[in-house]
């Protein structure tokens, strides 16, 4: 499964970029396994998470899954398309598919794409 | 079977659903698949058109010998004595106190009975008819490595009879005109099949037992192949288990089990309480037809987006009346649908109640099953 070098994961599944503020979303592996996304619940804009708590929720037919701040700091912007149409999350999870930006203050742990490809293959 | 202990089981079709890019999940201890595509597409394909389902890792158990009868009257809630051959009956095993051991569908044929199991349940099945059989002259066979496919959906009859367009000169029985709950030995494409008119989705559709793999892979391709013209998609467990939802129909593990009975589900019809006639679970069955339950499942509409699931605690009055037995937002409706044991007391059509959904109080109603409807009576 093709998993992009140009961001870093976490062992919930999902990635975050190296923007200022930072695009997080979920991986191609994780909305696979959910199956088609049909509702997600994100933050206001403005709120601040903790790296490693969860700020939202995603739903598919099948199971719901929390979702987990690769990093802490501030949300500050949500994606309104993909609240709109979540098939986009499983259309394209590592591009138009993302979730929130956040500004990082509390850089998480997270691994690079060649760690999360041998943790989901 | 069910931990894996004997490690994972792969249908014979295996190899076609990976083909087909499958996304393969273990399921009851078998590896199956759980969609191919977008298991919405899949839904929605069962629902308009019909969707082809490799439901192999169900328990295919036949029962033959002179005392056949007497086995089965000893065991299942329903009776079979009455079963004329080609007749096909949903019905249940029960323990003794009235728990269901499984949810069964027993056909009557030339000369044994089929009975269709749930995966995980099969060896519980197997053991308790066993045990029955041992004090008469009955065999109890376990078929493996069989193909069981169902073909579900307002267009499966004419997939089936367009499939079967060659079989027809060749004098075969025309399948695709069968009665709901018959079954008939047939061919598709020239391969020998039981053919029987029953299904698991809410809609019209009939299911096919093929003998063994190769037969199996030349009727899926079959029914995919006649089915294109149609929409027919292949379809996994992830649509089965929304479309059953949608349909109100219970699934052994969540609406039924050992504390969920045939008249808490809503299916007392399948309990014959003839005189004279002893099966298992006989005395606590007959109490609860006297009394009535004192839990019911229900059916639930809940507000919002989120969906109830497996669970999550019912509220009336302040306190917990029941739990959420299934849950899923219905890809039908757009609304998150649910079933629930709840007492009895709060089960009428329109009562209000609240699930707590994940630490979120949702308002729910209680909705007449099932909540949808097939697409003959839907469309009119």
């Amino acid at each position: 499964m093709d998993v992009p070098t140009d961001r870093a994961y976490t062992e919930a599944h999902e990635w975050i970029d190296t923007a200022e503020p930072a695009a997080v979303g979920i991986t191609q592996h994780a909305a696979d396994a959910l199956g088609d996304v049909v509702y997600v619940d994100l933050p206001e804009v403005g709120r601040t998470v903790g790296a490693g708590e969860t700020f939202g929720e995603i739903e598919s037919t099948k199971s719901v899954s929390d979702l987990y701040a690769p990093s802490g700091g501030e949300i500050v912007a949500v994606n309104a398309a993909v609240v709109d149409d979540p098939g986009i999350i499983n259309r394209d999870p590592y591009g138009e598919g993302w979730l929130v930006r956040i500004r990082v203050t509390e850089p998480g742990t997270t691994m690079d794409a060649e760690a999360y490809r041998a943790l989901t293959t | 079977m069910s931990d894996g202990a004997g490690g994972v089981h792969h249908v014979p079709l295996d190899g076609v659903h990976r083909a087909l890019g499958a996304n393969m999940v273990a399921f009851a201890g078998w590896e199956m698949p759980v969609r191919y595509a977008s298991d919405l597409a899949e839904h929605h394909a069962v629902r308009s058109a019909a969707g082809l389902f490799d439901v192999s890792h169900m328990g295919r158990i036949e029962l033959s010998g002179p005392d056949v009868t007497a086995t089965l009257e000893a065991t299942l809630v329903s009776r079979v004595t009455d079963l004329d051959v080609g007749r096909a009956r949903y019905t249940m095993l029960c323990d003794d106190r009235g728990g269901v051991i499984d949810d069964l569908i027993v056909t009557r044929l030339e000369t044994s009975f089929l009975l269709i199991a749930n995966a995980a349940n099969t060896p519980a099945v197997l053991a308790a008819l066993r045990s029955a059989a041992s004090a008469h002259d009955t065999t109890v066979l376990h078929r493996e490595g069989h193909v069981l496919l169902a073909l579900q959906g307002p267009r499966a009859r004419e997939v089936l009879a367009a499939a079967t367009v060659t079989d027809r000169g060749s004098g075969a029985p025309d399948a695709s005109e069968l009665r709901p709950f018959r079954a008939v030995t047939t061919h598709i494409d020239g391969v020998e099949v039981l053919v029987s008119r029953t299904g698991y989705t809410g809609e019209d559709g009939v299911e096919i037992a093929c003998r063994d793999g190769a037969d199996g892979q030349h009727v899926w391709s079959a029914l995919l192949a006649a089915g294109a013209a149609h929409g027919v998609l292949p379809c996994g467990l992830a649509a089965r288990d929304t479309l059953r939802l949608e349909a109100g129909l219970p699934l052994h593990g969540h609406e039924l089990g050992a504390e969920l009975g045939p008249f808490e589900t809503g299916f007392g019809r399948v309990v014959h309480l003839d005189e004279g006639r002893a099966f298992t679970g006989r005395a606590p069955l007959e109490e609860l037809a006297r009394t009535g339950p004192s839990r019911r499942i229900v059916g639930l509409v809940a507000q919002g987006r989120r969906a109830p699931r497996a669970g999550h605690p019912v509220l009336a009055e302040g306190r917990r009346v029941g739990t959420v037995t299934s849950g899923a937002p219905s890809p039908t409706l757009d609304v998150p649908i649910a079933l629930a044991a709840v007492e009895t007391l709060f089960s009428a059509d329109g009562t209000e109640l609240t699930i707590d959904v994940r630490g979120t109080q949702v308002p729910a109603r209680v909705t007449p099953l099932p909540f949808v409807a097939p697409a003959a009576r839907r469309d009119g």
